[in-house]
């Protein structure tokens, strides 16, 4: 089965899409020999600056422990200004609606009287949290800092449209290699940004730590603020050393908190300092011993309680994840009309969910045309990618789909757009997703960009750092000179892709 | 601050220290073992520099009776099951940065990384074996880089202070731990009433000892006179202007521990402030008479004890 293909840069093999024109033009200037020193250099500095993440229980060949690096790609991702533009105005409207969902979850639940979900797809899922039913949170805002999964795929006219594939509102990685990226790139190419208009991102941590102090209890004149990270092994700890540096604001692990006469206190040299705004990266279930998995020493004892009272501000909210499985990521859109009234900007990829007989049916008929997905499995597990099967895999899926119908959702298989990219044998076409960060306090804003991640395996398209993938620089260019030329379609054969969620 | 943010610093600090320090007595050490001179004097050198350092059963239960050169410095720079090694000082100061790279400067963090990716790069290509002197001036100098990156880029902060406090109580401690065990080294008591030869031979080990603390060129301008072994304890251990003597260093840990105390009747003040008095108004030929070494025991102790008292009032009690 051949389909349309998608590349971000060129439209044919012998045209180059508008935006991309300008960079393909001092790209093909470029010696290759320059452009490998550009490379080696790069990796220099990630290691030398110590942007890596952490593997658990891994061992570095250079003995540096377990540290790895995240592949930088030199060539970046370019999208125009109009294409932002109406990306921007629907992840706002996605994200208002989201927020909105999750507090009518905890409070009125007007959705589920209105019929629009099936209570038990929330009080049946497992990131529910009883705890914070009727709990007031400030602003109404649950979901901060949401990072949102975009991918690109072409439609019938061989154009490229983007869709979401995933809402990630628990505590969502990556903001710091979209920072770091850009910075390297300024670093090694200095002049494409004087030749580029490239809307800037580096304003980021003053948004966030902006979003972060209007969270704060009413009666705080200067709130104080801080990260909480699981600590040193966690794989995102540059993430956190790196965010509360850029905010100069403390980076807590659990042991510096405690709590006393209900306020959250950090233990410093000069004895204890309340804690009005925790920006936490550790998981709903380790936050808490007493409310939580109580052999956790990562959180804070007597935590929720603080939270609960409103002398403490949690960021993300206690309870988001409700909101980001994919037994709700079908309904997002109707939630959108149902909270805002609108129709929804951004489109989600069709799901069938098989707890719906005729989804079911459906489902069952094309198993070798369907990606299908257990309904709380992550990082590519538990799913059935249809075409790439083998007959037995599908039979052996069809009976677990059977016993268990409302554990799974489908999905058509998607051809996630390209982007050339550095390999070993020179530039080729990678697949690649969009992580942009939306961020609600105040208001709902973000930076123009995201973090773009590449699979650079010929084919794949797992893009988690865990499993090989990569970074590039995301461009937003900051004005369209000239509309884009309309691109012919393509009509090479490719290998089958699909939207993998990870 | 947070108080295991403090207590990071102030151990990375100290291990950044500790690393110069054993860089330094391992320098002078193969140095002076390059003099002609006896196998058994070459031997009690080394021997006296497991001792003073502390390492004498660890390095026996890996290597057993037997004191080589090679060993000894294998064991000192680059064995990693050791946790004084040049080595795992390096990395224990980079992952004491790593815990707090918040906390400081870009650029401190990165000397403190780049040190460690270049000491692994050094040791795995060979670099120590083939000039083991210009490697410990190389450790020496990414000291200095450290202390002078930190210098000129922190803000004059309480992690500042932490900072200083770490490398001037170790250095302190270090400090005292030289002196002693080169004075072991010498077959003559004081005062001393050597023979010629012998006179000639202790030259050597003197100007190894000042060497040794980059002292050499200092002595020379403090006491424009032939180097005389009093002279050397006098300016190691009471010279408040000698950036490595123990009143220099103790003036520093009192200076540091002021900006970062809340309690001026705090038990570590006081005990930091007696231990430095005694220092300030003592004399050479009394702690010569009274005896280096007995005198020098007890003040690594009350160091010992102050680094014990700042982790109590300051630092988390964390597990290390």
């Amino acid at each position: 089965m051949s389909r349309p293909m998608f590349d971000e840069m060129n439209a044919s093999t012998e045209s180059v899409r508008k935006h991309y024109q300008g960079y393909q033009r001092w790209l093909a200037q470029q010696p290759a020999d320059v452009m490998q020193a550009r490379r080696a250099e790069a990796e220099m500095i990630f290691r030398r600056v110590g942007i890596t993440f952490a593997v658990y229980g891994d061992k570095d060949e250079d003995g540096s422990g377990a540290e790895r690096l995240i592949p930088f790609d030199l060539i970046p991702r370019i999208i125009p200004a109009h294409e932002w533009a109406s990306m921007e105005k629907g992840l706002v409207q996605r994200v208002t609606a989201l927020n909105r969902f999750i507090h009518d979850v905890y409070h009125e639940q007007e959705i589920i009287k209105a019929g629009i979900i099936p209570s038990e797809q929330i009080f049946q899922n497992a990131q529910f949290r009883p705890e914070m039913i009727g709990v007031k949170v400030p602003g109404n805002i649950y979901s901060h800092i949401s990072g949102i999964d975009i991918v690109r795929a072409p439609n019938a006219q061989g154009e490229g449209e983007y869709y979401v594939l995933e809402d990630n509102l628990r505590v969502p990685s990556g903001v710091s290699y979209m920072l770091e990226d850009r910075k390297m790139m300024m670093r090694l190419f200095p002049e494409l940004f004087s030749q580029n208009r490239v809307a800037p991102v580096e304003h980021y941590p003053d948004l966030l730590l902006e979003t972060l102090r209007a969270m704060a209890p009413p009666a705080t004149a200067e709130p104080t603020v801080v990260v909480l990270t699981p600590g040193m092994h966690n794989s995102a700890y540059f993430e956190h050393a790196f965010l509360a540096q850029q905010m100069g604001v403390e980076l807590v692990e659990g042991l510096d908190l405690f709590v006393k006469d209900n306020f959250v206190y950090m233990r410093t040299t000069r004895g204890p300092r309340r804690v009005d705004v925790i920006y936490r990266r550790v998981d709903d279930d380790f936050l808490d011993p007493l409310a939580f998995r109580p052999n956790s020493t990562l959180g804070c004892a007597g935590l929720l309680n603080v939270y609960r009272s409103g002398n403490v501000a949690i960021c993300n909210a206690i309870g988001t994840g409700v909101a980001d499985d994919k037994s709700i990521y079908p309904y997002v859109p109707k939630m959108i009309e149902f909270y805002l009234g609108e129709k929804p900007i951004l489109k989600n990829v069709p799901t069938y969910m098989c707890r719906n007989p005729d989804d079911l049916k459906y489902t069952l008929a094309n198993l070798k045309d369907l990606v299908v997905k257990e309904v709380h499995g992550a990082g590519g597990y538990g799913m059935l990618v249809g075409p790439a099967s083998t007959k037995a895999e599908i039979e052996d899926f069809r009976a677990a789909l059977l016993a268990n119908p409302s554990g799974y959702i489908a999905q058509p298989t998607l051809s996630l757009s390209t982007c050339p990219t550095y390999v070993e044998s020179g530039v080729a076409p990678r697949h690649i997703d969009l992580r942009p960060f939306v961020l609600s306090g105040k208001d709902v804003q973000m930076v123009p960009g995201g973090l773009t991640r590449v699979a650079l395996k010929d084919g794949s398209l797992v893009v988690n750092s865990s499993q090989g993938g990569g970074t590039k620089d995301t461009w937003i260019l900051e004005s369209d000179s000239a509309p884009s030329i309309p691109s012919a379609t393509q009509s090479q054969s490719q290998s089958q892709s699909v939207a993998v969620g990870v | 601050m947070l108080s295991r943010t403090a207590d990071h610093l102030f151990w990375m600090s100290r291990y950044t220290e500790r690393a110069e320090n054993t860089a330094r007595l391992l320098d002078v050490n193969y140095q002076t073992s390059l003099l002609p001179q006896s196998t058994a004097d070459v031997q009690t050198g080394w021997r006296g520099l497991l001792s003073i350092s502390e390492l004498k059963p660890a390095y026996a239960a890996k290597y057993g009776e037997s004191i080589t050169a090679q060993d000894v410095m294998d064991f000192m720079v680059r064995d990693e099951k050791n946790p004084s090694s040049i080595v795992s000082c390096l990395r224990n100061a980079r992952e004491n940065a790593r815990a707090v790279r918040g906390t400081l400067t870009t650029e401190v963090w990165e000397t403190q990384n780049q040190t460690y990716l270049e000491v692994i790069r050094m040791l795995r290509h060979g670099d120590f074996e083939r000039d083991p002197g210009k490697f410990f001036e190389w450790v020496k100098f990414r000291s200095h880089l450290s202390r002078g990156v930190t210098a000129g880029t922190m803000l004059q902060d309480e992690a500042f202070h932490f900072l200083r406090l770490g490398t001037f109580l170790e250095r302190a401690d270090n400090t005292a731990r030289l002196v002693d065990v080169k004075f072991h080294a010498i077959q003559s008591d004081f005062p001393s009433v050597a023979g010629e030869e012998e006179q000639e031979h202790d030259f050597y080990h003197w100007s190894a000892i000042l060497r040794s603390v980059s002292a050499f060129e200092v002595y020379r301008k403090v006491y424009r006179d032939v180097i005389k072994p009093e002279r050397v304890a006098e300016l190691l251990i009471l010279r408040p202007d000698m950036p490595r003597s123990l009143l220099g260093c103790l003036n520093e840990v009192i200076m540091n521990l002021s900006m970062v105390t809340s309690d001026p009747q705090s038990e570590t003040q006081r005990r930091a402030g007696k231990l430095r008095s005694d220092l300030q108004y003592a004399r050479i030929d009394e702690i010569l008479s009274a005896g280096l070494h007995a005198f020098l025991m007890q003040f690594l102790d009350r160091v010992n004890e102050l680094g014990a008292h700042i982790s109590r009032e300051f630092l988390v009690p964390v597990t290390r």
